[in-house]
């Protein structure tokens, strides 16, 4: 099935002459962002120079550092008059990424989720209960407008309480579920525990985090749905950017919608197609936050195999990260976000480690820190006190439940050079 | 009244709660042959705080600060009780009386009798009503 069928099976020459078109336009755009505007000048770049989609080396990459250092509205290219949404990421030293849209931006994202949940063959009879944050997140509201416009009975039922979700999926007849594979399984645990079989699920769309080809088997089997993979990141909208098909063998990527190039990360370099790198992408339909070579940080390959359904290029699953970023219960955390945290924090020293664990399908994070020696009073209230401060501090920062550990000062390894602050426990999903 | 030479000072040293760490309190006062004559071990969620009573303070201190534990003093009060049934209910109910609160407490029993430690909110005037009560106080210059 196809929600723009001309527009996703559009021939090799006529693709590639739209992204041409739309490429000229985004840089264009912008231009009118005195960020860009100065980067192209510097490059000697200026839209006449891009007579072909391979000119489009001649532009710098622009970086998560880029968009945070434009804190917070440096990036857009329309006046906020025109801007009627903002969503935020978690940024790696306490300052959310920005993220604005148009009204135009939203249709067209809406317009994007529904192509691939059309895609995957679900539509207006189909009920849909939407698990994943509706707040800062784009995973809530981006699914939610998507699922709408493709007129499904949505059920915005966001996180937690999990015995409610399944009591609402059990008595709406829910067919059709959104949320990050780690919660699934959660999920699937806790409706055998109450003895529900969930038969009216058909479809399970997990994004945020990678997972394996096991965690499919295994939430197919207990959830009695069709599993399929969502990619996806705020710059470039949210949710939405890739997505499987039927035959779920790689994301097909809407190259209309986004130029993608596959580097070596430490070169910037080009690779071949079939050949693992960094993804490389420039939006081509985007109003209020144009970005040009946006490095996404994931680690993905362009598959040479075509797609029986008919549609472009597809890119592998993602299978992980080029820098230091984390992703815990679908939320990105950078271990310098933590650093930047305890700083601010004269009780605990800055010294850190970080441990990550799944327990009962749900990733858990266990921050240790040194107590400062200047502030134990003797008191073990005082103690737990500060505890509670550290673990307040970090969910306001990450927003994410942390487990604090006080450990006494100087008992934490110190690093010379690259620090291995990080141990992540969690299997492989 | 002279309170201040009831006023004991109690150390306080923290501790993760993982194996070995008393031990290694304990060795290092050992070695300075300080004597411990009561203590007692406060947890909370994942570290503890351990409460001595020892007879040379500043040594101890100085000693377990050396190897870099986190250790402070705290003021606590030390009262005789008499070593039979319903001795701790009458220095209980002289501080409840009072409505002086009591944090935290431990005891230990010795060739002199009974004596319960007691960390109070107002240390003066559970002073004051103890002494007036004619219960006894162990005075600071029992230890050194």
């Amino acid at each position: 099935m196809f929600w723009d069928k001309k527009i996703e099976t559009l021939k090799t020459d006529e693709l590639q002459s739209l992204q041409l078109k739309r490429l000229k336009k985004t840089i264009s755009q912008a231009q009118k962002v005195g960020f860009f505007k100065k980067r192209l000048s510097d490059a000697g770049v200026t839209t006449s120079s891009i007579k072909t989609l391979d000119d489009i080396q001649k532009i710098p990459f622009t970086k998560k550092q880029d968009l945070r250092d434009g804190y917070p509205f440096g990036l857009f290219a329309v006046p906020l008059k025109e801007i009627v949404r903002i969503h935020t990421t978690s940024g790696t030293t306490g300052k959310p990424t920005v993220v604005g849209y148009t009204k135009k931006d939203l249709d067209v994202w809406a317009d994007l989720i529904a192509r691939n949940m059309t895609m995957v063959g679900v539509g207006k009879e189909d009920i849909f209960q939407n698990m994943v944050n509706y707040g800062m997140f784009t995973g809530g509201l981006g699914f939610h407008y998507g699922a709408e416009k493709i007129g499904m009975t949505v059920i915005p039922s966001a996180t937690g309480n999990t015995k409610r979700q399944i009591e609402m999926i059990r008595d709406f007849g829910v067919t059709t579920i959104h949320c990050t594979p780690s919660y699934a399984m959660h999920l699937s645990e806790v409706a055998e525990e109450m003895g529900e079989s969930l038969d009216s699920l058909k479809t399970g769309i997990f994004g945020a985090e990678p997972w394996s080809e096991s965690v499919r088997h295994t939430l197919e089997k207990r959830l009695g749905v069709t599993a399929y993979d969502s990619y996806g990141l705020s710059e470039l909208f949210g949710p939405g950017v890739a997505f499987e098909c039927k035959e779920r063998d790689g994301l097909h990527i809407w190259h209309d919608s986004y130029l993608v190039e596959i580097i070596d990360p430490n070169t910037g370099e080009r690779v071949s197609d079939g050949e693992r790198g960094e993804l490389v992408v420039t939006p081509l339909v985007k109003e209020a936050m144009p970005l040009l070579r946006y490095r996404t940080g994931d680690v993905t390959m362009l598959m040479k195999d075509g797609c029986l359904c008919k549609r472009a290029q597809k890119i592998a699953r993602i299978t992980g990260r080029s820098d230091d970023m984390l992703v815990i219960r679908g939320i990105n955390v950078f271990p310098s976000q933590i650093e930047h945290v305890l700083l601010k924090i004269p009780e605990v020293g800055n010294q850190f480690m970080v441990y990550i664990d799944r327990i009962n399908h749900l990733d858990e994070m266990t921050v240790e820190v040194e107590i400062n020696r200047d502030f134990f009073s003797g008191e073990l209230t005082d103690l737990a006190n500060i505890q509670k401060k550290v673990g307040k501090e970090l969910r306001d920062s990450l927003e994410l439940r942390t487990t604090v550990r006080l450990v006494e000062p100087g008992s934490l390894p110190r690093f010379e050079g690259k620090a291995k602050r990080v141990i992540d426990r969690r299997e492989t999903i | 009244m002279d309170t201040k030479k009831y006023v004991i000072k109690q150390i306080s040293i923290f501790s993760e709660n993982r194996p070995g760490r008393l031990a290694a309190i304990a060795h290092a006062l050992g070695e300075e042959k300080i004597n411990i004559l009561a203590f007692s071990i406060a947890e909370a969620n994942g570290f503890g705080v351990v409460r001595a009573l020892v007879d040379h303070p500043e040594k101890a201190h100085d000693k377990l600060l050396s190897l870099g534990f986190n250790i402070a003093f705290t003021d606590v009060i030390a009262v005789h009780m008499k070593d039979q049934p319903g001795g701790l209910y009458e220095v209980a109910k002289i501080l409840g009386d009072a409505g002086i609160n009591i944090e935290y407490s431990y005891a230990y029993s010795g060739k002199e009798g009974a004596v319960l430690i007691l960390r109070v909110d107002l240390v003066e005037e559970a002073i004051k009503k103890i002494k007036n009560s004619g219960a006894t106080l162990l005075e600071r210059s029992v230890f050194h």
